[in-house]
């Protein structure tokens, strides 16, 4: 018996088998492009939101903090501190006597904290194996689409601050 | 009779058929023009969204196009 229902006149509860299965789950070429419009009509409300948040995000204010004393840190050695928010984690590492960099601990891939790996020089990612570039937090490996956010740090005397961020673009790879 | 109809289908299925391939062109582009706009606005370029919703917007307009052609082009052959 086939499970397409033959055109027929009779009504459907005068067949001797009433169900057609493959009858439910076949879809028309017309329904296949409803589908099809609904998608795109979905990726254009995408669209708008992301318009929508451009408008309504405001610009960051960075607040001027003092984030560690410049001895506090051996070369080679991190500090994890907060910056913007206390929510944001970013990492201070000394990389050289004189040499402090700071960047936000989130991966731009997946958001997992990216710590300083002193055996290779760079920042790595454990969760999917991205690493980043110490000295201007470049994408060196792995899926993370951008570089990390460095924060602008400032030395006065003996004391590091973090004045701003700087939100790098370019997903260059190093 | 019904031979003679066939050909005239057969116009009007690959008219539609060919119209349902331009509308999945279309939602690629519509998904990688989303994907780029996204993350370039997480990158924090905001300039991108404007020009992006409005090819966006066009691009959904086109498919809505096309899918009232197939509605003609189907509601035309099948009263023939």
């Amino acid at each position: 018996m086939s499970p397409f229902r033959r055109p027929s006149a009779e009504p459907l509860w005068r067949d001797e088998f009433s169900v057609f299965s493959d009858d439910e789950r076949y879809v028309s070429r017309r329904q296949f492009a409803k589908f099809l419009v609904l998608a795109s009509l979905g990726m254009f409300v995408g669209n708008l939101w992301i318009l929508v948040r451009s408008w309504f995000t405001r610009q960051p204010v960075y607040p001027t903090i003092i984030i560690a004393r410049a001895d506090e840190i051996p070369v080679g050695g991190v500090k994890v501190f907060a910056y913007p928010r206390p929510n944001d984690q970013c990492i201070l590492v000394r990389t050289a006597t004189a040499e402090y960099v700071a960047y936000s601990q989130k991966c731009t891939h997946l958001s997992c904290a990216v710590f300083y790996s002193a055996q290779h020089g760079r920042l790595e990612c454990p969760c999917h194996n991205g690493a980043f570039s110490v000295h201007d937090g470049s994408v060196l490996q792995g899926p993370p689409p951008r570089a990390l956010p460095r924060v602008v740090l400032e030395r006065r005397g003996d004391q590091l601050l973090a004045v701003g961020m700087h939100i790098q673009a370019e997903g260059q790879r190093g | 009779m019904a031979e003679a109809r066939q050909p005239e289908q057969r116009k009007g299925l690959t008219a539609i058929d060919a119209a349902m391939a331009l509308i999945v062109v279309l939602l690629l582009v519509q998904i990688w023009l989303l994907t780029t706009t996204l993350e370039t606005f997480l990158a924090g370029y905001k300039e991108t969204a404007l020009p992006a919703a409005i090819v966006s917007g066009l691009i959904f307009a086109a498919c809505i196009g096309l899918y009232l052609f197939i509605e003609r082009i189907d509601v035309e052959r099948r009263q023939r």
